[in-house]
């Protein structure tokens, strides 16, 4: 193995080349791997975030015929246990009502909060574009569409009108942008008390909202099943996200196959480039195989130097692939930026992702010269010493 | 003295379809330590039966007796370890490796052998450099070392695993008088100095006149066999 190895070593070496060439086709099929495997885990995790980052991923609501959840303390504690993924648990008391603003008027979803606790999951805090968050009796927050369509100012008052025909006054205290224009202009947030005391509500909630750690987003629906274990109460349903957006997680999926079969095609086209290449080697040194045969060496041996000269050039090809892939991947998060100074295309880079890309490469090197390290064992000397 | 090779009935055919026979019924047998040579014409067989006797080459019927060993039901492997270590091959177009230097190319039946090189061995090799007049070039790659050079280098690696029989297809066949001269006489010193049995294939009359034994190859049959 070790004579295998130094005969394979100079004979790269010998033709340096040829051998730059090898291994620059088979970095640029890794970067290549490297770069679309990046993009197309960032583009998911990005939409991912995107259309689940700031909302809750699992819903717990009631299905009884007033829809209220009561006892909910003590649901909250059983969540909390549930599941060591979750990581935010938040109450909402939501009822449909009316509002109106001057001469203009339409339907709204007064949504009632623990505003610190909804915080953490929508980040309402942060997106607030003007004024603060709802802290008093009688304080709402509206979306900053609805400013815009309105001319509504801060300190304002709307007049919100219950099914029940109750007339409230509210104080326009803030107003968010939560990039959705249809939350914008539909959702009024304020305190669970004053939703609670305008709709009569008493000591109820309408539902419990969860979010689960980064980590465990696609596993919502098992956390989900155990959350409902956890609760055992036929009176209530326990929603995720995955059940909600079969569309968006049929997209994904559609996403990383298209991702997998790109990085197989190359991946063939790595495989087939090297063991052409390393056949073309076999052709050009069939002489020295030959002389090296006549000297008594062994075809295992003669084997072992393709074998050696297919996981050097992987190795090599490997190493500068993702060189050129994270190169190529930290120039496009660096260089190509929206107005906002944000990256264009987020890429996700995962280190196990470029290691795994780097090993699967130097294994399929390895795997393109057992054709030629067999069809070298099988040259017969005396074809070279009779034809010269 | 004990024959240190011995061919019994050997006869070769080639082709499939169209069948060639080469040699026909060859009995000969070298005894240890002689200085042979093999003459012809081109095309009479005789590299055929260096090839055979090297077991590069299979034959169609007949028995070698190679060192008191019959290789007929050798494997591909027991006869590349007996090639290794008992036969040294120097040929025509000395057929040494242009990726590796003379040191490096002379070293490489002994790394074949043991996987690795000692410091005796270098030694050792250095040394037949010096038999061969090469010491000053020995790290140089082969390829640029002349014709006369390279087949020295070549006679060097023969002799690295102390091989006990010598094969040489027209060893000097592309080189000038002066350079056949120095590489007939290394031969002569060598079989003298440590007892190696030579075949040499030649056609060079004057050459095969200083050997001990002259066969003569015609047609594929033994022609002559003049022991002196």
């Amino acid at each position: 193995m070790r004579l295998g190895y130094k005969i394979a070593k100079r004979f790269l070496k010998s033709n340096l080349g040829q051998t730059f060439l090898i291994i620059v086709g088979i970095a640029i099929g890794v970067s290549v791997q490297i770069f679309i495997g990046s993009l197309i885990q960032g583009l998911q995790l990005s939409l991912v975030e995107k259309t689940i980052g700031n909302s809750p991923q699992i819903t717990i609501t009631s299905i009884t015929d007033d829809k209220r959840i009561l006892d909910y303390d003590k649901m909250i504690t059983d969540i909390k246990t549930a599941d060591s993924n979750i990581e935010k648990v938040s109450i909402a008391n939501d009822n449909a009502a009316f509002l109106e603003y001057g001469s203009n008027s339409q339907s709204i979803l007064v949504r009632g909060f623990d505003i610190e606790q909804a915080d953490k999951i929508y980040n309402f805090i942060n997106r607030l574009k003007e004024g603060t968050y709802p802290k008093n009796e009688n304080e709402i927050m509206l979306g900053i569409d609805l400013k815009d369509e309105y001319g509504m100012k801060l300190n304002d008052t709307v007049k919100i009108t219950t099914t029940s025909q109750k007339i409230v006054n509210c104080k326009v205290v803030g107003f968010y942008d939560l990039n959705i224009s249809s939350i914008n202009k539909n959702w009024g947030i304020t305190t669970i008390e004053t939703s609670q005391n305008m709709f009569d509500t008493k000591n109820s909630i309408t539902s419990i909202e969860v979010q689960v750690n980064a980590n465990s987003t696609f596993i919502a629906d098992q956390i989900a099943v155990k959350i409902s274990q956890a609760l055992d109460n036929k009176t209530i349903k326990v929603d995720n996200w995955k059940a909600q957006n079969g569309q968006l997680l049929s997209g994904l999926q559609g996403q990383s196959i298209s991702s997998i079969m790109i990085q197989v095609f190359v991946l063939i086209s790595v495989v087939l480039g090297i063991a052409s290449v390393l056949a073309i080697t076999v052709m050009q040194k069939s002489r020295q195989i030959g002389i090296l045969k006549a000297m008594g060496i062994k075809n295992s041996s003669v084997s072992y130097i393709f074998l050696f000269e297919g996981l050097i050039l992987g190795f090599f090809g490997a190493v500068l692939g993702i060189a050129f892939g994270l190169g190529l991947s930290f120039a496009f998060t660096k260089f190509a930026l929206n107005t906002d100074g944000t990256p264009v295309i987020a890429l996700y880079i995962s280190y196990p992702f470029i290691f795994e890309s780097g090993l699967i490469a130097i294994a399929s090197s390895l795997a393109a010269a057992f054709i030629p390290a067999i069809r070298s064992s099988k040259l017969n000397p005396i074809d070279i010493i009779r034809n010269n | 003295m004990n024959n240190m090779i011995e061919l019994k009935g050997i006869n070769k055919i080639y082709g499939e379809d169209i069948k060639t026979q080469v040699l026909y019924d060859i009995n000969l047998s070298f005894e240890e330590g002689s200085f042979n040579s093999i003459i012809g014409q081109s095309g009479s067989g005789k590299s055929t039966i260096l090839n055979i006797m090297g077991t590069l080459d299979k034959t169609t019927s007949g028995e070698i007796i190679i060192d008191g060993k019959n290789v007929k039901n050798m494997s591909n492997n027991q006869l590349a370890a007996l090639r290794n270590s008992t036969i040294g091959f120097v040929f025509q177009f000395h057929y040494l490796l242009p990726e590796f230097t003379a040191l490096e190319n002379i070293l490489m039946p002994y790394e074949i052998k043991h996987g690795k090189v000692t410091k005796e061995i270098v030694k050792k090799a250095e040394d037949y450099l010096k038999l061969v007049g090469l010491e000053d070039v020995k790290n140089n790659l082969v390829t640029k070392l002349s014709g006369g050079q390279q087949q020295r280098t070549a006679i060097a690696r023969a002799l690295i695993n102390d091989p006990k029989l010598i094969l040489a297809d027209e060893p000097t066949g592309n080189l000038d008088s002066d350079s056949t001269e120095t590489i007939y006489e290394l031969l002569r010193n060598i079989n003298k100095e440590l007892g190696t049995t030579f075949v040499i294939i030649t056609h060079d009359k004057r050459i095969a006149e200083k050997t001990d034994r002259i066969i003569e190859i015609k047609d594929g049959r033994i022609n002559l066999d003049i022991i002196k």
